[in-house]
């Protein structure tokens, strides 16, 4: 049901940790869902020095916190914020439609610890451009 | 590892060692049971309505395989009707009874932990006009009598209880449920799919007027059951078509199937308190591991009254589907009540019908043992999912904050 890459993730997942005083913070989801993701981002020049994951959840969204956090590393907080549901899902070589809503909440939580940090700089936060909507991956979204 | 079958399938598949543990899910055939059916494949393949020789072979086969899974559930032979395995049977049996019973009434009662075969058939009826009481169970999973009792109207038409819950094991107070049904006039059918060659079953004894029986679950092929239905108790057709099983089911016999299955159904209860035995000492010592290892596990179901190879557990902070993963990595075969593997939003509903929360449902897992298993299996779970809960444990938000914060790595 997962590919080879996802299983890789799952197996071997990248970044998993805390970052002490990390720069920006962002909790996803519910466990009531079955899944939350808190992500953690050091931030320097504008630039993501490192991302770190705690996922509670099923093998897709440890998987996707890992491709994630891998992605965002080294880039721009204007590139990360762009990293979209889809190119980490396609990173991951596809996820199963009904698994579709953890790469959702892996953009979700890159957002909301970007958002921290602007923040915490007194900065005003970034809007979403694309909202997701519960519907797009077949109704599967936890509405809790 | 003692039966040949067995370990020419699942050895085959894979180098590595592979412990089966999902027994509930279902089982493998029996090295007997195939030898018994390998005849009516190519060999005696005659349709049993037709008249001649070869064909009465198979009529003969069938009568003989009625025979075995009456003696195994007290029952006659011309009650026994076979189908394609437990799905079907539910559905007629619900069906059958509803529409054959309108007259009486439009209300069912059932339980809120059945298996959806009961649960998506009762709701279908609630649609055609049918009402349907879900009776609730306490934190182990039991139907409380009184509970039926007072659920009972002048419409109700139809009783339907499990015998036993395929997730969490629980064994339900069978005969004392049948004799409130009785004591009504209500027709009563149990789902019996996981007590059979767990149980004694009786159906005088115990009060039951319908059961539906598969036989993939006690060590027979897939693909057949069978509905019990006491006689003169009046029930609408399913399947309708040529007059096979007394013109109550339609469609030419599974002949290797239903032989399959008296075969399987007579070794299954041919000594029940002996594989009890034998499988509940595995069960318990692999369960007193499990909670003498993992530091945040609730066992769920009732401690002594459920099947003997159930296992069902929630692991705190954790998600069930990831576990099932890293099981399959070392080779065990296991099964979760996690919404992630459901494919639905919502954890298992006989967890929740529990009182289990909706966060420690996600965590379950399920172990179901059978006749295969071994000490070393149960030495080779207990070396493997300690770390396995405790490497999800380690990534987890939820179980650092539970632990008092701070930096795991």
């Amino acid at each position: 049901m997962y590919s080879d890459t996802v299983m890789d993730h799952f197996r071997n997942p990248r970044n998993v940790g805390e970052i002490g005083n990390a720069d920006g913070v962002g909790e996803v989801g519910n466990p009531v869902c079955g899944d939350i993701m808190k992500i953690f981002l050091s931030i320097k020049d504008n630039i993501v020095t490192d991302a770190k994951f705690k996922t509670f959840g099923c093998g897709a969204a440890i998987a996707s916190s890992s491709m994630a956090t891998e992605l965002v590393r080294g880039k721009t907080l204007e590139d990360a914020w762009e990293l979209s549901n889809k190119a980490v899902a396609e990173a991951l070589d596809g996820l199963p439609p009904v698994k579709m809503h953890c790469s959702v909440l892996a953009e979700e939580g890159i957002h909301m610890a970007i958002n921290d940090y602007r923040k915490k700089q007194g900065l005003e936060p970034w809007v979403e451009k694309h909202p997701h909507s519960p519907d797009e991956d077949e109704g599967r979204t936890c509405q809790h | 590892m003692t039966d040949p079958t067995y370990s020419y399938t699942v050895k085959s598949m894979a180098s590595e060692r592979i412990v089966y543990m999902d027994h509930s899910a279902t089982t493998y055939v029996r090295k007997e049971v195939l030898d018994a059916m390998n005849p009516y494949h190519a060999e005696h393949f005659g349709n049993p309505s037709s008249i001649y020789r070869i064909a009465r072979d198979s009529k003969k086969a069938i009568d003989a395989a009625r025979e075995q899974v009456a003696a195994a559930l007290g029952a006659s032979p011309d009650e026994c009707y076979f189908t394609s395995g437990g799905s079907e049977s539910d559905n007629w049996a619900i069906k059958g009874i509803a529409y054959a019973n309108r007259k009486r009434g439009n209300h069912i009662i059932t339980s809120k932990i059945e298996h959806h075969a009961v649960l998506h058939t009762c709701l279908y009826l609630e649609k055609e006009g049918f009402n349907v009481t879900y009776l609730p169970v306490d934190r182990y999973g039991l139907v409380d009598p009184a509970d039926l009792e007072r659920a009972i109207t002048d419409k109700t038409c139809l009783i339907s209880i499990m015998y036993a819950n395929n997730e969490i094991g629980t064994i339900e107070p069978i005969a004392e449920l049948g004799a409130i049904a009785r004591k009504h006039k209500i027709p009563f059918h149990t789902d019996a799919v996981q007590a059979i060659g767990n149980v004694r079953i009786d159906v005088n004894a115990q009060n039951i007027d319908l059961l539906s029986l598969s036989a993939h679950k006690f060590y027979g092929p897939k693909g057949v059951g069978v509905l019990y239905v006491r006689k003169g108790i009046p029930i609408d057709n399913l399947i309708h078509g040529g007059g096979q099983e007394r013109r109550r089911r339609a469609g030419t016999e599974n002949i290797a199937g239903i032989v399959g299955l008296g075969k399987a159904i007579e070794l299954a209860t041919a000594d029940i308190e002996g594989h009890n035995r034998k499988i509940r000492t595995l069960r318990d010592r692999l369960m007193q591991g499990i909670l003498s290892t993992i530091p945040h596990a609730r066992p769920n179901g009732h401690p002594e009254r459920r099947l003997p190879g159930n296992i069902n557990i929630s692991f705190e902070f954790i998600e069930g589907e990831s576990i099932l993963l890293w099981l399959d990595e070392e080779g065990i075969c296991a099964s979760t009540g996690s919404a992630c593997t459901s494919g639905s939003l919502e954890p298992s509903h006989v967890l929740l019908a529990t009182g289990l929360p909706v966060e420690v449902s996600h965590g379950s897992l399920r172990l179901t043992l059978g006749d295969v298993n071994t000490e070393e299996d149960v030495d080779f779970v207990l070396s493997v999912l300690p770390k396995v809960v405790s490497r999800l444990r380690e990534m987890s938000p939820l179980y650092n904050r539970k632990e008092g914060g701070g930096n795991v790595q």
